[in-house]
This record gives structure tokens, sequence and C-alpha cells, in this order.
């Protein structure tokens, strides 16, 4: 019953924001009747989500709520979980990524991923951002220069490591180090970027200078976040998803889901009273 | 072409574009692809293929043997003289010098190793261990020629000085060098099923009024013993396969006897006789290397399969 | 109604602490009897062997005359066998631990392909000499040349390679493979750029544990049909040879004919024992300078 609704709700919701806003966005990820089962257990359930270029989608929700499943499944991340089973559609500018003979690899180029834990690669700085470039075939060493620091400019973090490219990326901060990790995704430019839960490891000066940096982002790219945290998702998402056991309980435009939750367990898990 | 990108477009670089066109001419990487995880299996392969290669060039040349000497007379006979006019060929010699040799070894590995154990274990400090373990893997990396050399030149005339009847070669010293050669493998194998158990096993006991020795032996050792008695299974293994240590301090009489101050031969130190003496492909002689080689094969194979099965099956899930 | 006497508890409690303390002397003797035996082994060698080396024993060739005997040609011969089994050694145990670790699914035929291996590791190394004599020195009719003997050593600690790497594969953190997955690195870029990269510390110090384990090995190579007396120093893959441990074997068997010959077999040991201390010193560096880095 409760999931009838919700399904209306959100179907409700999209349509209603594609009348409203206005209609140069155009959306990048859409999501149909997903679902994905671990072995036996039903992590994702009938997800239906459409999300727009250039814009900052939070996803929230608590632990396990499927959260981080969701966006691992974007880039077809989760596949590499054995015993994964997905149903459903996902579309990525209007082709379906779970679709046989979609080249995962050509998805993860134009979809980047910034972790949950900073992950740079035990190299020098100069060679965990030439990585991407490298691996798809840029050997030249001028443009690698240039994709290097433009990346490390755009990722905020050059005028810091400028005069170390050539040290262990494993010797700076744990913040600097996840914007590290974001100008590694940066460097091959994709289309969208998925970060998960970027900051849940990172002290809260590291966690304002990389949501600064998310607001820049978004001007080029698509961004679609995942966390726990709900004072982040309400500072830098212009639209939030809230899960809740597998399920999208509610999504609309961020201000909207704070001020006015139109559900009452969104409201419930805003004002803590549960997660 | 890389290069016009950026001259043509002047200082905007845009990666997605040539990553773009890399893209097309990577069909090769696709290849690469689909053909390193079969060459990797054919590689993975070669491991089987070695077993394989062994069981059948012992299987095939073993049964040959058998064309010639009676499979009832190999195994029932006490008697072995492989070479001259009436060549009999009895592996029971062989293989008691082989027990014999294998039985005196762990006689001296199993107390020593297993105290070893205890010692590193429930004993010593963090200090001390971290002292005392790189003793141990020295001692387990010296090649066993040298350990031959040390029986040979050392054990035996010691033994001599007060075992008057001890021949020159006999089977004691090499037993005894062999002994102290898997000491390292028991002692360390035994540490680790010992050091696996948990803590809180220990606790228990001890906040009884316990004491360590108390401890060690009704709580500790019936807890990790199936790993200790996996260590020994695998020690009198390779007690069994060792060759050079007997090759070189035991003589080569193939006297069936169970005096251990007399020289025996076991079937590795056979196995390097009769090869280094080059034995003619075809004679029997030649042959009886092979049965003897897949008897002490099948005897390994044995104990290790045993020493495996002991320890997958008791293995204690804390 | 007492069930415990602490009385007799007290008395009895004095026996089994002289117990405890007795048996941790005893334990402590048993662990110091390795090192007791490493000593006088040390000293023993050194004793016979030390006045024995010099620079003609190292560069001279062998001969019946221990006055004029060296070793050259089983450095030569060790050498040339080493630049045998290295590659094939890696190439073999580095390429199953690749397949087993990141391709082969956990089902039926990896896990035959890991109690194989295991089996294999506990094949008396007397019986690869028999594998190596039956198929690469008569069957494929190289004869006891370096390669032949190099082929069987190389199966021989191949074990020792496959497992460490394994462990070493297996510990390079899964996040570092999600990174390079996630930028759109296939599978083979993700092993061959990061994984290896990061495993390599493990993997080298397996390579070297396994080389100084051939290097020390004597019966499968005279299994093979090393002759005691080889004068000429070998100069490739397909020349006959001879190895250090095996001049020590036959100048040890040989002693009780001629008493210099164990004073041989003593500065040989030396040498070898030698070789092995700065291989596994290499190793230990190797494990220690990159222990722990993420």
């Amino acid at each position: 019953m409760t999931v009838m609704t919700d399904k209306k709700h959100t179907t409700e919701n999209l349509s209603m924001k594609a009348g409203n806003q206005e209609n140069a966005k155009k959306v990048v990820y859409d999501t149909k009747d997903l679902n994905l089962w671990y072995g036996e257990g039903h992590a994702l359930k009938n997800i239906n989500l459409a999300i727009n270029e250039n814009e900052v989608t939070a996803i929230i929700g608590p632990s396990g709520c499927g959260k981080s499943t969701y966006i691992k499944t974007l880039n077809r991340m989760v596949e590499l979980v054995p015993s994964v089973k997905i149903s459903g559609e996902i579309l990525y500018r209007g082709r379906n990524i779970l679709e046989k003979g979609y080249q995962v690899e050509d998805l993860r180029t134009s979809v980047g991923m910034v972790f949950q834990k900073p992950n740079p690669f035990p190299k020098s700085i100069y060679e965990n951002i030439a990585y991407g470039p490298k691996i798809h075939g840029i050997r030249d060493k001028k443009i690698l220069d240039e994709i290097v620091e433009k990346s490390l400019r755009g990722a905020a973090i050059w005028d810091e490591v400028k005069d170390r490219l050539n040290q262990n990326a494993y010797g700076l901060s744990g913040g600097q180090q996840q914007r590290i990790c974001i100008a590694r995704a940066l460097a091959i430019e994709p289309d969208v970027i998925l970060m998960d839960e970027p900051t849940s490891a990172l002290d809260p000066i590291s966690t304002l200078k990389v949501e600064e940096l998310v607001q820049e982002l978004k001007k080029d790219f698509s961004i679609i976040i995942v966390t726990h945290n709900m004072q982040q998702a309400a500072r830098i998402s212009d639209k939030t998803a809230f899960f809740l056991n597998g399920e999208v309980i509610e999504f609309a435009e961020t201000d909207k889901i704070f001020s006015n939750p139109s559900d009452k367990r969104t409201e419930d898990y805003i004002t803590g009273r549960f997660g | 072409m890389a290069k016009s990108v950026v001259h043509d477009s002047g200082k905007k670089l845009n990666v997605r574009e040539i990553i773009q066109e890399k893209k097309k001419t990577k069909s090769i990487n696709n290849t690469t692809e689909k053909l390193i995880p079969k060459i990797l299996f054919g590689i993975a392969a070669i491991s089987v293929f070695t077993t394989i290669g062994i069981v059948l060039t012992l299987l095939t040349e073993t049964i040959a043997f058998f064309r010639d000497v009676p499979f009832i007379d190999f195994f029932t006979g006490t008697k072995l003289k492989p070479l001259g006019e009436n060549a009999v060929f009895g592996v029971l010699p062989l293989l008691t010098g082989t027990l014999i040799s294998t039985g005196i070894a762990m006689l001296v590995a199993i107390p020593v190793g297993l105290m070893t154990a205890v010692f590193l274990s429930e004993y010593a400090s963090e200090k001390t261990r971290r002292l005392l373990k790189p003793i141990l893997e020295v001692l387990a990396g010296i090649p066993t020629i040298v350990y031959g050399f040390f029986a040979f030149t050392f054990v035996t005339p010691l033994l001599r000085s007060f075992i008057p009847g001890l021949e020159p070669t006999n089977i004691l010293s090499p037993g005894i060098v062999m002994g102290i050669m898997i000491i390292p493998m028991v002692a360390s194998l035994s540490e680790d099923a010992m050091s696996s158990v948990p803590n809180a096993m220990r606790e228990g006991a001890l906040a009884l009024g316990a004491t360590k020795l108390e401890v060690t032996w009704k709580v500790v050792i019936p807890a990790a013993i199936s790993g200790i008695i996996a260590s020994f299974v695998l020690g009198i293994s390779r007690a069994i396969g060792e060759t050079m240590i007997v090759a070189i301090a035991s003589g080569s009489s193939k006297n069936f006897t169970f005096d251990v101050t007399q020289s025996m031969q076991t079937m590795t130190a056979y196995i390097v006789e009769v090869t280094g003496g080059e034995a003619a492909a075809g004679t029997t002689l030649y042959y009886s290397l092979y049965a003897v080689a897949m008897t002490l094969f099948v005897f390994t194979l044995i104990m290790n399969l045993i020493a495996q099965y002991i320890s997958r099956r008791f293995r204690e899930e804390y | 109604m007492k069930y415990i006497d602490s009385t007799q508890v007290h008395k009895k409690m004095g026996t089994r602490l002289i117990a405890n303390t007795l048996a941790k002397t005893l334990f402590l003797l048993a662990t110091l009897f390795g090192l007791v035996v490493l000593i006088v082994l040390i000293y023993r060698v050194l004793k016979d062997g030390l006045p024995w080396i010099n620079m003609d024993f190292l560069t001279n060739r062998l001969s019946t005359d221990p006055g004029r005997a060296g070793i050259w040609g089983a450095i030569m011969g060790t050498f040339w066998l080493m630049l045998v089994v290295a590659p094939v050694t890696m190439i073999l145990g580095i390429g199953t631990a690749i397949y087993l670790e990141e391709y082969a699914k956990k089902g039926r035929v990896s896990s035959f392909i890991k109690t194989n291996i295991s089996n294999l590791a506990g094949v008396p190394s007397v019986v690869f000499g028999i594998l190596g004599l039956t198929v690469f020195a008569r069957a494929l009719d190289l004869g006891s040349v370096v390669l032949a003997g190099g082929l069987t050593m190389a199966l021989l600690v191949l074990p020792v390679v496959v497992v460490a790497s394994q462990e070493a594969i297996r510990a390079v953190p899964q996040f570092l493979r999600e990174a390079s997955y996630g930028m759109g690195a296939t599978k083979w870029q993700t092993i061959k750029n990061v994984v290896l990269p990061a495993a390599i510390p493990g993997i080298l110090t397996g390579v070297i544990l396994a080389l100084s384990r051939a290097i020390g090995e004597t019966a499968p190579l005279v299994v093979i049909g090393i002759p005691a007396l080889l004068i000429p120093i070998p100069d490739g893959i397909f020349d006959k040879f001879t190895i250090l441990p095996v001049q020590i074997y036959y100048w040890t068997i040989d002693s009780a004919l001629v008493a210099e010959y164990a004073n041989l077999a003593a500065a040989t040991i030396v040498i070898l024992l030698l070789v092995l201390f700065v291989m596994n010193s290499i190793a230990i560096l190797i494990r220690n300078k990159f222990q722990k880095r993420y």
C-alpha cells in the first residue's frame, strides 16, 4: 500500500518539476523500476528517479538504506560484489546502461567517482592525476602536464601541491588526498561525478573545502552526492532524494524537503527522530 | 594527432574529445582483455600438468618394473641387491630405513619443536619472541646439504665418542640431524595454531588461579590440537622425503635391520645412488628407480592429504 | 560448608608454581637448543672452511688435487641455473597467482588448482629430480644441462612464488582497484597499473626466497645426473654444469678417501651460506622498506 502511494509521490514530483522549471535542464540519469538484490537481500526496491544535468543531487537516508548501493549502480561498480542481481533500467543520456553489451569502461569514463575514503594510488601526485588520461591512451607529456595542472586547479588544490607533484600522494593530509581524488576524477573530464559520502572521513575544515568545491564544479558537471550529513545536503544540493529501506520515500527540491516534506517519514528523519 | 588538438584549440584543451578519438583505435585493447585471462589460465594449468607429469612418468615406468619383478616380491622382499648377476628387488630394507630415520627425526623434532612453540606462544614476551624467531627462520633456511655435512663430519664423530659400536655411516646421526632440521617447521606451525587460540580462553583459566603451565596443558594445547598434529604430520612427510642428509651420513648398506647404529639406506638415498651411477634406461635397475620413487611419492602424498584433512576438518572457529 | 579448603590450595600452590617455573626453564632450553646447534654448525664450518678460502679457491677449476681445486665452475653453474630458474618461476608463479586471485571464479577449478599447488609443495625434491631426468633430460633430449636443471628447479620452487604472490595480491586493498575501475580502466589495466605495482614488494620477497631455496637444493640435480668432477666452465644454458651444493655433496662423501675434501666442502658451504645470507637480507630489506603504506 505505502509503496504504491510513494511511487505516485515521486512521479508527481518529477512531472511537476518538468512543468515548472526552466525547460533547458535535461535529464542525465533516468532510473526506471530499478531493483537490486545482494544474494537474497532486496537492497533496492522499485527505484524511479530522474536526475538533471548541471545540478547537485543529494541522496540522504539512514545507514543501510541503499543510498551507497544506488550510486554504485549508476556506474555499475556494484557489480564488483559477487552475487548481485539487478532488474529494471537506468538510462544514462538516453541509453540503458544495464543492457547487454554496454561497455562499462565507456560508462565509467564519462561518469567519474569519488569514494567514501580517500583512495589515491600509492604513486606520485602527478601519476595519480595522469592515471586516467594515460589508460585512455594519452601519452603526450605536454598534454598530460596541462591536464594535471588543469585538474588540480579545478579541484582547488593546485597551489598546495604544485611544488611537490612528484611526491607520493600518501604524504598528503586526508582532506588533500580527497581533493586529489576529485582532481583525478576531473582529469578525464567526465560528464557526471558520483560522490559516495566524500567527506565522511574528513575533518570539518576539509569538509568545508570539499563542499565549496562541489558548488564550483556544478557549473561544468552534474553531481550526485550521497551523504548522511543532512546539513551538508541542505547546504550544497539543488535536489534531495530520501532513501529508506531500499525505497525512495521522497524526491524533491532540497528547500522543499527540508522545509516542508510531504512524507511523515522524511520529516521524522530530518528532525532527527531516527537514523 | 594529439598535438594538433592542443594547437588547434589553443589554450582550450578538450580531454573528452581526445579520449573519444583514442577510443576508436581501441579494438586491440579489447582483444588483450579477452586474451589475458586465457593465457593466465594456461599458465596456472602448468602446475596441474606438473603433477600429471610426475604421476605419469612414475606410473608408466613402475608398471614396466612390475613386469620384471612381481608386485608381492617387491613389497615383501627383505633382500635388496640391485646390482650383479642375481639382482633381487625387495623394498623392505629401504622402507625400514626410511621409517626408522623418520622415527628418530620425529623423536627429536616433536618434543623440541612443541616446547619451542609453547615457549614462544605462551611464555615469551613480545621482545624475546622477536629475538628468537629469526633463529628458527635461519635454521629453516639452511640447505639440507649443509645439515648432511654437519651430520657426517660432526654429529657422527660426536656420537661415536660415547656409543662405541656406532658405524661411521649409520642411521642414528642423520635421523637426529633431520629432526633438528624439522624443528622450525613443527615449532612455527604449532605456534601459529596456539597463537590463534583466543586470549579470552586463557584469561578465563588464569582468572581461576591456574598457572601458565596448566593453562597451556589444559586449555591452549587441546584447543590448538588439530594444528599441532597437522604440523607433526607435515614434519613426518618432510622427513620421509628428505634426501641429502641420509644420502651422505647413512651410507648405502641395503641390509634389512632395525639396529640404528648401522648403515641403512632410505628410499630417497637409493634414488640418488642409482641415478648417480647412471643406470642404463630399460634395465630393471633403472625401472626400480621409478618403483621406489612411486612408493615415496604415495607415502608423502598420503601424509600431506592427512595433514590437510586434519587442519580443514578440525579447524576451530572462534 | 566449604568445598574449597584454602589451606590445602595454598599448600598445593607451591608445587604448582615450582612446576610452572621448571617447565618454563625447560621450554626456554628447548628454544635455545636451535640456537646452540646453529652456533656449533657455523663454528664448525668456519673452522674447517675459512682457511681454505682464497682467490685461487674461488677462481680455479675443479681438480682431484685438493690443493688446486676451485669452485669457479660451480659458481658459474649456479649463476646460469638461476638465470633459467628466475624468469621461468616468476612468469609461472606470478601468472598463476594473478589468475587465482583476480580471474578465477571461486569454484571447483580454482580450488582444484590450489589443492594441487599445496600438494606439489609437499612432493619430495628428489621426485622432481626424477621428473626432470625423465622429461627434460631424456624425453626432450636436453641432457644434464643447465636448461634441464633450471626447468626442474623452477617447477620445484613454483609453489613458494605462487603462495607469496597470492598473499601479496590479496593484500592490495580493494579501494585501489575501485579507484581504477572508477576511472574507466579495464580489468587488465587495473591489474597491470595498480594491483601489480602495489603487490611487487611481496612478490619480490617470495621470488628471492624461492631462489634461495633453489640455490641450496641438491637432490634433484644429482638425480638429473651432474658428474662428480666436471672440469669445463659452463658458458650457457645448453652446457653441462655443476653447482655449489652438488659440489659440497661429492666432496663430503669422498672425504672418507681424501680428508682435505671435507675442508673443501666446508669452504664451499661458507660461500653458499654467504650467498644465501645476502639474498635473504635483500628480501628482508624489501619487506621492511615497503611495509604498510596505506
